[in-house]
């Protein structure tokens, strides 16, 4: 595994190229904001929104930077700090608890070696709780970067989603 | 043992989801034309004469908020696609719109035109956003073969629809937060009045509908032979698609006529998680009340579920639990997603979530007093009462409804001193 290399928190003109892409696939009209904002979010290597793209994507649109940041920190599906690659996000609601999913969480520190919304050294994986994202089906479930991965409900099958997704 | 029923589930698997040839060569589109050539408030008087109630959770007959619709006068009104499908356990509106987008998309542009819309907007919670480009797919067809954009099959009517997102908010489910999103912004509650119905997204007038009500319209159109008025029971036909989960052996979605109990709904998902046995029922997600085994037998309906006392119909969630999960463990599970979700605008929802937690924890711990029950379903009470919006006076149905069913697991277990 190649060492993480943290990036410093400027926009470079391939970063500006891609927010503009993402105004311009959302008919750059500013009430989607919620929308590009998951965009902006998905692209980047953390799976976050930096204060620099923040400002820029406030910019391009006409806002003002408070309003960015007001929607930013209100939304649970937002994040204005670094994540990882892989945010691995474990249901919390009830119909993944009843199945267990607390051992499911239990595991997955386990065999990464983190607690719950820690980084791991390579900044691919950090684990995080969310509330239920509609899986219930196949509970207990986990999803990455909005795959859902689900029936985790033994060791093995938690390894296989952890090297599908390398 | 119960039945599942085809009735807007009957197009499931049976077309292409991503062709909208292939959904006109099973009948799409025909309830537009229908429509086209009706007055508006017929066909709210449709819906009313069979008796749908809306399918989101507050159960409002749906024909009375067309008309009410319909009777604003504005220059410009909005329709809502309500897809923030937020409560724990319900995945329908998923299923609806993975299997059948376009039939959702034919039922907002009924919509549109019975209540004199322009715009229709569809709000797709973040967590479904593996469904965006399905959906975005089937707009942009229905664009090109002009069931959306100016003058729709000559009949005047111009209607576009816009795909917005969500962020993983579960108070945008509610009205009022859901405009605030739309608009760019966070999805704090709106004080009431005005009424979405008159000041919504925008400020326009606007109507609100869930996915499956709105998937309903083009079915019950098209439904001369009174299908639906023949489902379920007198007092309250059709059909509903219901999410089965938790400790099943076959969790899934059905779609069940009105009337089967919650007995035969368990078995439809395979019955209860082999050699265990059933604790509770929540019924309607994590705002909805918990139901004891005593009351399977009660029949799903919305008359007999409120003689039942547990008037939760709501998003047509069953949360099946078994006994490996405690009464109190399961209120602290539900507990903790409403201290996450609430927004922290209004003192009751913010306060009083954040104290029940704190007495839930000292229940558990076994080290409560009477008092602090009292105090808790006093909050609980209050909270109900006096919040904002609906998230704060459902927040504590699960609580208060185990209260009543199960006053053993709050009693006292040790006299404990006060100072």
């Amino acid at each position: 595994m190649k060492p993480f290399d943290p990036t410093p928190d400027t926009l470079t003109p391939e970063g500006m190229a891609v927010i503009d892409g993402i105004i311009l696939s959302h008919g750059g009209d500013s009430t989607q904001l919620v929308g590009i904002l998951l965009d902006i979010q998905a692209a980047g290597e953390r799976k976050y929104i930096s204060r620099s793209a923040a400002a820029y994507t406030a910019r391009k649109l006409g806002l003002k930077l408070t309003q960015v940041y007001d929607v930013i920190t209100f939304y649970a599906a937002l994040y204005d700090k670094p994540r990882a690659k892989y945010p691995l996000e474990v249901c919390s609601s009830a119909p993944c608890r009843v199945n267990d999913s607390d051992s499911l969480l239990d595991t997955l520190q386990n065999i990464l070696g983190i607690g719950l919304g820690e980084v791991t050294y390579d900044g691919r994986f950090t684990i995080e709780r969310v509330p239920c994202f509609g899986a219930c089906d196949v509970a207990p479930a986990v999803r990455v970067n909005g795959a859902v991965y689900g029936n985790l409900t033994s060791r093995e099958r938690i390894l296989d989603m952890l090297r599908q997704l390398d | 043992m119960g039945k599942t029923v085809s009735f807007i589930s009957r197009r499931f698997g049976q077309y292409d989801p991503w062709s909208l040839t292939d959904y006109e060569a099973h009948g799409g589109f025909q309830a537009l034309r229908r429509a086209l050539a009706m007055d508006g408030y017929d066909i709210a008087a449709l819906l009313s004469a069979n008796g749908i109630q809306g399918r989101g959770g507050a159960a409002y007959d749906m024909g009375r908020k067309w008309t009410q619709a319909r009777d604003v006068i504005a220059p410009d009104k909005c329709v809502v696609c309500n897809a923030d499908e937020g409560e724990p356990g319900t995945f329908k509106d998923r299923e609806l719109l993975r299997n059948d987008p376009f039939q959702v998309l034919e039922g907002m542009i009924i919509a549109g035109w019975s209540v004199n819309a322009n715009n229709g907007y569809l709000y797709l919670r973040e967590e479904y956003a593996h469904l965006r480009p399905l959906i975005q797919n089937a707009i942009r067809q229905c664009q090109e073969a002009g069931y959306l954009g100016e003058n729709i099959l000559n009949s005047g009517l111009n209607y576009r629809i816009h795909l917005y997102s969500g962020a993983g908010a579960y108070v945008c489910g509610e009205g009022s937060a859901l405009s605030e999103s739309v608009e760019g912004k966070a999805g704090r509650p709106r004080m009431k009045p005005p009424y979405i119905k008159q000041c919504g997204v925008f400020h326009l007038p606007t109507c609100v509908n869930n996915v499956e009500s709105l998937s309903l319209v083009p079915n019950v159109l098209l439904d001369d032979e009174g299908f639906y008025k023949k489902q379920g029971t007198p007092e309250c036909p059709g059909t509903k698609m219901i999410s089965v989960s938790g400790n099943v052996n076959r969790p899934s979605v059905f779609e069940i006529p009105f009337g089967t109990t919650i007995r035969e709904i368990i078995e439809l998902a395979g019955g209860v998680t082999q050699g265990q046995e059933l604790q509770l029922v929540q019924l309607g997600g994590a705002s909805g009340r918990v139901a004891a085994p005593a009351q399977l037998d009660t029949p799903y309906t919305y008359q007999d579920m409120k003689q039942a006392g547990l008037t939760a119909i709501g998003s047509g969630a069953v949360l099946v639990v078994d006994k490996r999960t405690s009464v109190i463990g399961f209120l602290r599970m539900t507990q903790e997603f409403f201290s996450h979700e609430s927004c922290g605008q209004c003192t009751p929802c913010r306060e009083g979530n954040r104290h029940i937690t704190l007495l839930l924890d000292k229940i558990a711990a076994g080290t409560h007093t009477q008092k602090d029950v009292d105090t808790m379903l006093k909050f609980a009470n209050i909270m109900c009462g006096a919040s904002l919006c609906g998230l704060g006076e459902s927040a504590q149905s699960a609580l208060l409804s185990a209260a009543a069913h199960f006053p053993e697991v709050f009693a006292v277990k040790q006299e404990v001193a006060i100072r």
